[in-house]
């Protein structure tokens, strides 16, 4: 399903931004903190209201939507990672049905069934009876992936999901999100990362597109240098020929 | 799990029907078990009383019953709103009396007592001027604390917290202006909560408001669960919280300030009772309203047998024995339990 967004503008922070994530592509946005990542994302997941511009979804306009129709099609996972009350694993992962069900009824065989693949898709299910306040970070964030995927989504929108994670976990995070086949739009602060599992990446300055295209056109030293201030050295991957950058100070190395 | 809230579900409801019949026993006046089941039955089948028992049915049906259901009742709501507020400002700390709505029914009833305001209402004086102080409250609450975006939680918490100090030191003011003792000891009493006040006239209305209240509450418990996972991420599992937020208010402000109107400002049963339950079902909100009522109603019943019987024939107020029998129990279970209260 396709996400796009057109012209939008959130006063003193994007200034008509358009960007379009294609049926089954995962596209990164990466930029300087305060460059309006976040806002772009929460505009795309309907936190956040455009003050103009338009967000797409599957070609419906997204205010138009109900918003549990929405919801059906698109899941995110947020900055926020505080949950009030002790709720388990399993009733984390299985709000992710919400969407899905009528005030009224009860959870289905359907909703349990996709509660319970989410988790192993994420490999969490030894914690389905855990009390997500005693998880570990990287676990918290493997289970609210999970709740995510349970949405069985369209398009996932994902804010800085490694963040808070040690490096085995980073990998695991997102081989797990291109697993999942569907649409991705995602934050990322590590470039080497974007660079290995985006299909395109938008980078932004100041609310603005500064350039996109595939990571090899994209991560160019002259750009990083004039984007984050520091300079880049490009090597090849020496495993999957992906670009990646090794990093310097400017002042240091005149 | 849902099998164990079905189980503590059929505990409770045979312990709310004996919790009322021991509550409609117990008191000042000793009645044997015999004599209050057979008027119950007499009243409820439409049999005929023996003569003997002409006193006790009296006793039993104008006092003590309505009294006994009242409890029930007030427990029952006060839970339920309290697992509510709880959820709707994300703070594990609130309780049915955070908004602010108990402060300003209480300068209602104040003024009441003290000025003679309303007189004309007669017996209903006082509760109609507590829950007009509620509804004020809460007005004046929402209409600061909304945003663009309907309500937040801490904005609501802090507008509550300050008008209860704002509401307090009028209430303050007026009982400090009380022409006798008694009337200060009046308004003192009902401020800590009271069920002496309860009657045939007031029990169907709070009945009707605690059902209605609850069952809405219920029906939202996803939407409260989703609450708990902050409010953007309840955005992307469509539940817009402020909106929902703003419809909870509403029908949180609207049960307290009836449960105020008929017993006051009766403390603890609101903050303890939802975490209580919470230990024994899980944090998930449908769990939760399926067995708080019910729990409260029974707590509530027992706290009022006690405020009547421990200093006969003086009354406790209810506030003093909600503490005395509740913070025990509550540090009791914090001992045992890995609970976390929602925190780290």
């Amino acid at each position: 399903m396709h996400l796009e967004l057109d012209s939008v503008t959130v006063p003193a922070i994007l200034h008509g931004l358009t960007l379009h994530a294609g049926e089954g592509e995962i596209v990164g946005l990466v930029g300087p903190n305060g460059s309006g990542k976040s806002t772009t994302l929460r505009c795309a997941y309907r936190a956040l209201r455009p003050a103009t511009g338009t967000v797409l979804l599957g070609g419906d306009e997204l205010e138009s939507l109900h918003p549990k129709e929405s919801a059906r099609r698109l899941a995110a996972l947020t900055q926020e990672s505080s949950v009030t009350h002790d709720f388990t694993v399993t009733e984390i992962v299985a709000m992710g049905r919400i969407p899905h069900q009528k005030p009224f009824a009860r959870e289905t065989g359907e909703d349990e069934r996709h509660c319970a693949e989410a988790l192993r898709t994420v490999r969490a299910e030894h914690l389905a009876t855990r009390g997500f306040q005693t998880l570990s970070g990287g676990e918290r964030q493997r289970v609210l992936i999970a709740r995510a995927l349970a949405q069985r989504p369209r398009v996932l929108v994902l804010d800085e999901p490694t963040n808070h994670l040690d490096v085995r976990h980073q990998l695991e995070v997102l081989d797990t999100v291109r697993a999942a086949g569907v649409t991705v739009l995602l934050a990322l602060h590590d470039l080497n990362l974007a660079a290995h599992y985006c299909d395109r990446l938008y980078v932004l300055r100041s609310g603005a597109l500064a350039a996109s295209g595939t990571p090899a056109e994209v991560l160019r030293p002259e750009l990083i240098a004039e984007i984050f201030g520091v300079r880049a050295d490009l090597v090849d991957h020496p495993r999957t020929g992906t670009p990646q950058l090794l990093y310097s100070t400017i002042e240091e190395n005149p | 799990m849902r099998y164990r809230t079905c189980a503590i579900a059929l505990f409770l409801i045979p312990a709310l029907v004996i919790s009322v019949v021991c509550g409609t026993t117990f008191g000042a006046a000793s009645l044997s078990f015999g004599d209050v089941l057979h008027i119950l039955a007499g009243e409820t089948f439409g049999g005929s009383l023996p003569n003997s028992l002409a006193g006790a049915d009296n006793i039993v049906m104008q006092t003590r019953l309505p009294r006994t259901l009242l409890a029930a009742v007030v427990g029952a709501g006060l839970s339920v709103v309290g697992v509510a507020i709880q959820a709707v400002v994300r703070n594990p700390l609130a309780d049915p009396f955070v908004l602010g709505i108990s402060s300003g029914a209480s300068v209602g009833a104040a003024a009441v007592s003290i000025f003679g305001l309303l007189a004309g209402l007669g017996l209903y004086a006082l509760s109609t001027a507590a829950f007009l102080g509620a509804l004020l409250a809460s007005a004046i609450v929402y209409l600061v604390a909304r945003t663009r975006h309907g309500l937040t939680p801490l904005r609501l918490v802090l507008c509550g917290t300050a008008l209860a100090y704002g509401f307090s030191a009028i209430t303050t003011l007026i009982v400090f202006r009380a022409p006798s003792a008694d009337a200060a000891r009046d308004v003192l009493f009902w401020l800590m909560g009271s069920l002496a006040g309860a009657n045939w006239g007031s029990l169907p209305i709070a009945a009707i408001a605690v059902l209605l209240g609850s069952g809405y509450l219920w029906l939202c418990g996803r939407g409260l669960n989703a609450l708990a996972m902050g409010d953007e991420t309840a955005a992307t599992l469509g539940v817009p919280a402020g909106r929902l937020r703003v419809r909870l208010f509403v029908v949180c402000a609207l049960l307290t300030g009836v449960l105020v109107a008929v017993s006051g400002a009766i403390g603890f049963v609101g903050l303890m009772l939802p975490h209580l339950v919470r230990m024994v079902t899980g944090a998930d909100h449908r769990k939760v309203l399926a067995i708080a009522p019910l729990a409260g109603a029974c707590f509530l019943i027992w706290v009022d047998v006690a405020s009547r019987t421990l200093a006969a024939p003086e009354e406790l107020p209810l506030g003093v024995l909600t503490a005395v029998l509740g913070v025990p129990s509550f540090l009791l279970l914090l001992r045992r339990r890995s609970y976390q209260f929602g925190g780290q």
